[in-house]
């Protein structure tokens, strides 16, 4: 009994020698607050006989525990989360369509019918039982509201995920513009070889394509318009501050790509890009209104 | 009385050899990241390891060989691996599950590297794992507050063993000058330990500052 108290806190407590399951799962959830001299306690405490065996099933179980954990969290792979954030968008599409179609047919018969998603729902859940005539919309009300809790867990998943997915372009974009840019290229490894000109304007391609048929000026940014970066950027230096976000992005994409390791100065080399650009207007906004096109 | 100051020796195990007319540090060991070998010995790239770097400039590291290492932000392994060859039972932390794939497989010819999906900011999570009075912590980590990690890992060290730090200004502040970053993290490391010797990694790695230290 004072030997199992001794080893308490060591991941080999009580776990049987060749128990690999729980040896694995002891080492990925276990925690101490101080570290032991985990080998000389767990020759005292019988579970290895030797230093020796005691390292060589060490180099086991870490090598199976780490080998389960990193199966574990690459299988929320990208192509799980492209279908998860399309499938977010299209509860979310369909979800509004017919909460209008709702709106337009409740009101016919209640004048002080509300519209959108919130009507949806407050028509779903109000108590009183409808009356025969309104069934039917009614039963439609839950079908809104139950394809807009959908988008919202579908939501729940994508951010989860994407920080798994893509760390580094998670942190930058967002997990939902980054899910987004890594469905709009058709994954990460097709966003990763893209140029940083083409990252700035996915999601833009009408306007591309119109450009370059030659009747439109060239877009400055697609789905990345999203970001603070931009939106909270002066419209004469959203150009600049695209092209700068999509660098960064690109560099984003390739890093988690081709070596999955999370690098912060990433997200601080953007922030201090885009303070710089965005300062340009702060300093002189009044003297540049006039005369300016901008990029 | 142990030499501590002269021209520090190489650790057992690691020695200049020879590669192709050209002499290089060198361990024995399985080839991880397609570098050189010769016979059973592999090239250590200095400009690809901030402890090969660290050696390279005969920075006094106190590295004898054979030690019992805890090593914080192994990435793929790439000096890990060579750590793993030269020292005794080492153990290899690193929180990114892509890197860590490689890491596995250096580890799988080498039944002392112990690898560990963990985050070095939490000690916790893998002191029931790491065991007590390691002689060397060496730490290699992209994050913010690497002085924090160091001293929280403090309580891994044995209290004559060594830090070997690699301080990557640009991931505490990309905008801020790397000599003040150095700056601050070493006053930051002085709560916890003696700072025996600093020298900047800069011929071969950029904005990069090499510590040995002492736990107080």
């Amino acid at each position: 009994m004072d030997e199992n108290a001794s080893v308490t806190g060591g991941w080999f407590a009580d776990i049987e020698p060749g128990d690999v399951d729980a040896a694995s799962d002891a080492i990925t959830g276990g925690s101490a607050e101080t570290p032991r001299d985990w080998p000389e306690l767990a020759v005292e405490s019988g579970y290895a006989d030797s230093m020796g065996a005691y390292y060589d099933r060490l180099s086991e179980m870490t090598t199976e525990a780490t080998r389960r954990e990193v199966a574990e969290r690459e299988a929320a792979d990208d192509r799980q989360l492209v279908h998860a954030v399309r499938a977010m968008d299209d509860c979310t599409r369909t979800a509004n369509e017919l909460a209008e179609r709702l709106a337009e047919w409740a009101g016919t018969v209640d004048p002080d019918a509300g519209t959108g998603v919130d009507y949806a729902r407050e028509l779903a859940t109000r108590p009183a039982d409808p009356e025969p005539d309104e069934r039917a919309m009614v039963s439609l009300a839950e079908r809104v509201a139950g394809l807009a809790d959908e988008a919202d867990d579908l939501r729940e998943l994508v951010e989860r995920q994407t920080p798994t997915v893509a760390p580094n372009l998670s942190a930058l974009a967002g997990p939902i513009l980054a899910a987004r840019l890594i469905s709009l290229a058709g994954g990460l490894e097709a966003l990763a070889k893209k140029p940083s000109g083409t990252v700035q304007v996915l999601g833009a391609e009408d306007a591309l394509f119109a450009h370059l048929r030659g009747h439109a000026p060239s877009p400055k940014h697609g789905i990345i318009f999203t970001h603070d970066a931009i939106r909270g950027t002066h419209p004469d230096e959203r150009g600049s501050a695209a092209r700068a976000l999509a660098g960064k992005l690109a560099i984003a994409a390739r890093v988690d790509h081709y070596s999955g390791e999370r690098k912060p100065e990433l997200d601080a080399e953007l922030a201090d890009r885009i303070e710089t650009i965005q300062a340009r207007t702060e300093d002189d906004s009044a003297g540049r209104d006039g005369g300016d096109d901008g990029e | 009385m142990t030499v501590s100051d002269g021209s520090p020796s190489l650790p057992a195990g690691v020695e200049r050899h020879a590669f192709d007319g050209t002499e290089r540090l060198a361990t024995r060991g399985d080839p991880v990241y397609g570098e050189p070998t010769d016979g059973p010995w592999r090239a250590w790239n200095p400009h690809r390891s901030k402890l090969g770097a660290m050696l390279e400039l005969e920075m006094a590291t106190g590295l004898e060989g054979g030690e019992t290492v805890l090593y914080l932000g192994a990435a793929s392994g790439t000096t890990a691996s060579h750590v793993a060859d030269f020292a005794g039972p080492t153990y290899a932390v690193e929180f990114a599950a892509r890197p860590a794939r490689d890491l596995l497989e250096a580890a799988e010819s080498r039944p002392r590297l112990f690898p560990l999906l963990k985050d070095a900011r939490k000690p916790e999570t893998y002191a029931h794992v790491v065991e007590s009075g390691v002689d060397v912590i060496v730490q290699d980590v992209a994050t913010r507050g690497q002085a924090r990690v160091a001293l929280e890992n403090s309580r891994f060290l044995a209290d004559d063993g060594r830090l070997l730090l690699a301080v990557k200004a640009r991931s505490e502040d990309v905008t801020r000058d790397p000599a003040a970053v150095f700056e601050d993290v070493q006053s930051e490391l002085e709560s916890g330990y003696e700072v025996l010797e600093t020298r900047k990694l800069e011929a071969y790695h950029a904005d990069h500052l090499g510590v040995v230290a002492r736990p107080r």
